[in-house]
């Protein structure tokens, strides 16, 4: 491999990277905090690539289709938190498994019925289409990089939100101890609506601006979730940092092995999951 | 995690009944003459298989408070093995092929439940899953193990015994009272196991670990050996699936037919094996049923799921007790939480 193709590759690492990470801050947020297994997470990615599709062809632009697409896809965290998952907070994690199983069923189907099973394809907005000439024989698509960099932007959103702000510190706090948090004057039903839609919301647009890169397909929650369950596994369960660091670790991993050892490629992460797994059981940063 | 929910160990007569019932009319079924019985002779096949796969989760699930998201992995890998020990030209004989794929089924369990009867709760939930897909996508991207178009059994075992053909496992109604025998035996097994120190002691750990680790027992060893067992039951439940439908392929390790499993046990009630198998058939005829109805069966699956968790979190046998018993009994092992 020589250096143009390795710097290619490694770019292609980070925007999977970050993109993965993007899915499992919402998954890890929403176990941290609340308390609930997620199983439909990835149904939610699928949602905004579809999303994307659909508002792209109503709109005629991307942009505008990921500012709305982003915005229903709050709204329907929102509505879905207060419809069935504050029910669930302090049910079994049992119980939570089968209802969002049970939900995937039923967003699949949905899918089905409005926009039917085909694999459709999402043009990169005109402003991003072409490649830009990074040395004298490497050029790389402008698009990626406009990934990585709003994935990037939308990650320290995250962690300043979490970490530097009022309402951050209130989401912490209810993590923390919920009880004490309560008898504070938090509001914690309000702040889990608001992780749940945030962590919804994150799903959605990784699923749209992801749609031009990849196809739009069916089945492209199901591998995602899973992809995300060994980021979450990795980094720590509830460690935003913990995923950020893991996502990109299982990027660089798997755009590697794709390349370099096709034959295990599909295998390569969860053996470096199980090779953290040996020295830390309860993931690199456990919270 | 799940301590609360296994209250049923002890059998109550009504459900006893049940099962007593249901094992004679199974076991009469193939003598009734009907149209097309032979379609329902492979179909309930079919779900007694299930019910084994069900029960061989239940270990882990009800009695040990092991919620397993990758038991499929076992399922499919005894399938492969039946594959791969059939030869192309002939069958292969039942008396040793059928061990060969629990004991190595088993291993693998064992080496996989290594790594994850250490961990606890959601961890165990998605490190379960997350292996069952390694073992997904090593079948699935490796074209000598058949890919993702899996593998044709073109034989069914032979069970020839010292020359005696009694049991040809190519009629479908032999493959069937195979099955329920089968069924039967681990059933009687599992429940003689639940009451024996080694499940008392599986119980223990799944209402208080550390209580149990403090009073003396070893409970990753324990764990451990619940793990490579179930993983073991499943594996003879892939096997007579991979023998009965002569076809394998990657799905059978997919995360899919893993939480099947776990509705199944869930929805039939958990902890006591009676509950898997009266889930297996309820799961199976519910999916029938609404398949014969739409092709978005899927929407009408997810809703009952759904309606299950929220209304009846002590499964189908839960409900029987209810309304057949005078009042509720408690549940001896349970306990209320303590204050860490």
């Amino acid at each position: 491999m020589d250096f143009a193709n390795f710097l290619i590759q490694l770019l292609n690492s980070v925007q999977y990277g970050l993109l993965l990470f993007m899915l499992a801050a919402g998954l890890t947020l929403i176990f941290g905090i609340m308390g609930v297994v997620n199983l439909a997470h990835g149904t939610f990615y699928m949602l905004g690539a579809y999303l994307a599709w659909f508002l792209t062809a109503q709109f005629d632009n991307l942009l505008l289709a990921i500012v709305v697409g982003a915005l229903l896809a709050v709204a329907f965290g929102w509505a879905l938190e207060w419809l069935l998952f504050r029910h669930f907070y302090k049910r079994d994690h049992l119980d939570q498994v089968l209802l969002t199983f049970g939900l995937i069923y039923i967003f699949q189907e949905a899918r089905s019925i409005l926009w039917g099973d085909d694999v459709h394809s999402v043009a990169v907005p005109e402003l991003f289409n072409g490649a830009i000439q990074l040395t004298d024989n490497l050029s790389y698509p402008v698009y990626r990089l406009v990934v990585s960099a709003v994935c990037a932007a939308l990650a320290l959103g995250l962690y300043l939100l979490i970490s530097k702000t009022r309402l951050g510190m209130k989401i912490r706090a209810g993590a923390f101890n919920r009880e004490m948090a309560e008898s504070l004057g938090i509001n914690i039903r309000f702040i889990h609506s608001i992780v749940f839609a945030l962590g919804v919301g994150l799903a959605a647009v990784a699923g749209m601006v992801a749609a031009p890169i990849s196809s739009v397909y069916p089945g492209m929650g199901s591998s995602v979730l899973i992809m995300c369950f060994v980021v979450v596994v990795i980094g720590g369960i509830g460690s935003v940092r913990g995923a950020l660091v893991a996502a990109l670790m299982v990027g660089l991993v798997d755009t590697f092995c794709k390349v370099l050892v096709p034959e295990i490629a599909g295998m390569a992460v969860y053996m470096l999951m199980a090779a953290v797994l040996l020295f830390k059981p309860e993931g690199l940063f456990k919270s | 995690m799940s301590g609360a929910n296994a209250q049923l160990e002890i059998l109550p007569r009504s459900v006893q009944v049940l099962l007593a019932v249901g094992a004679l009319g199974l076991a009469v079924f193939p003598l009734i003459p009907m149209e097309s019985s032979g379609y329902y002779v492979q179909m309930l096949s079919q779900m007694m298989i299930l019910a084994i796969f069900a029960m061989s989760l239940d270990l882990l699930q009800g009695v040990t408070g092991l919620v397993s998201l990758g038991h499929a992995a076992y399922f499919g890998l005894a399938g492969y093995a039946l594959a791969f020990l059939t030869p192309a030209d002939v069958p292969v004989s039942l008396w040793w092929s059928l061990p060969v794929a629990a004991l190595g089924t088993g291993l693998a369990a064992l080496v996989i439940g290594f790594f994850v009867v250490r961990t606890h709760g959601i961890y165990f939930i998605m490190v379960t899953m997350a292996f069952a897909q390694m073992v997904f996508y090593l079948f699935f991207d490796n074209a000598v193990l058949g890919g993702s178009d899996g593998l044709y059994v073109n034989f069914r075992p032979d069970a020839t015994l010292f020359g005696w053909r009694g049991i040809d496992l190519e009629d479908k109604t032999t493959f069937f009272y195979f099955t329920l025998a089968l069924l039967v035996l681990i059933y009687a097994f599992l429940r003689r196991l639940l009451f024996s120190p080694f499940g008392r002691a599986l119980s223990g750990i799944r209402v208080n670990e550390h209580r149990m680790r403090a009073v003396g027992y070893g409970s990753f060893g324990y764990k451990l050996t619940a793990f490579t067992l179930a993983g073991a039951l499943a594996g003879v439940a892939g096997y007579l699936w991979a023998a009965q439908t002569g076809y394998v392929n990657p799905e059978l390790m997919g995360f899919h037919l893993s939480a099947h499993a776990i509705m199944m046990v869930i929805l039939g009630g958990m902890g006591n094996f009676g509950g898997a198998i009266v889930g297996a058939f309820a799961f199976e005829w519910v999916m029938h049923l609404f398949k014969d109805m739409t092709k978005h069966w899927q929407l009408l699956m997810g809703s009952f799921i759904v309606l299950v968790v929220l209304f009846a979190p002590r499964g189908l046998l839960g409900l029987i007790d209810r309304l057949t018993g005078k009042k509720e009994k408690p549940d001896k092992m349970k306990e209320t939480k303590e204050a860490p």
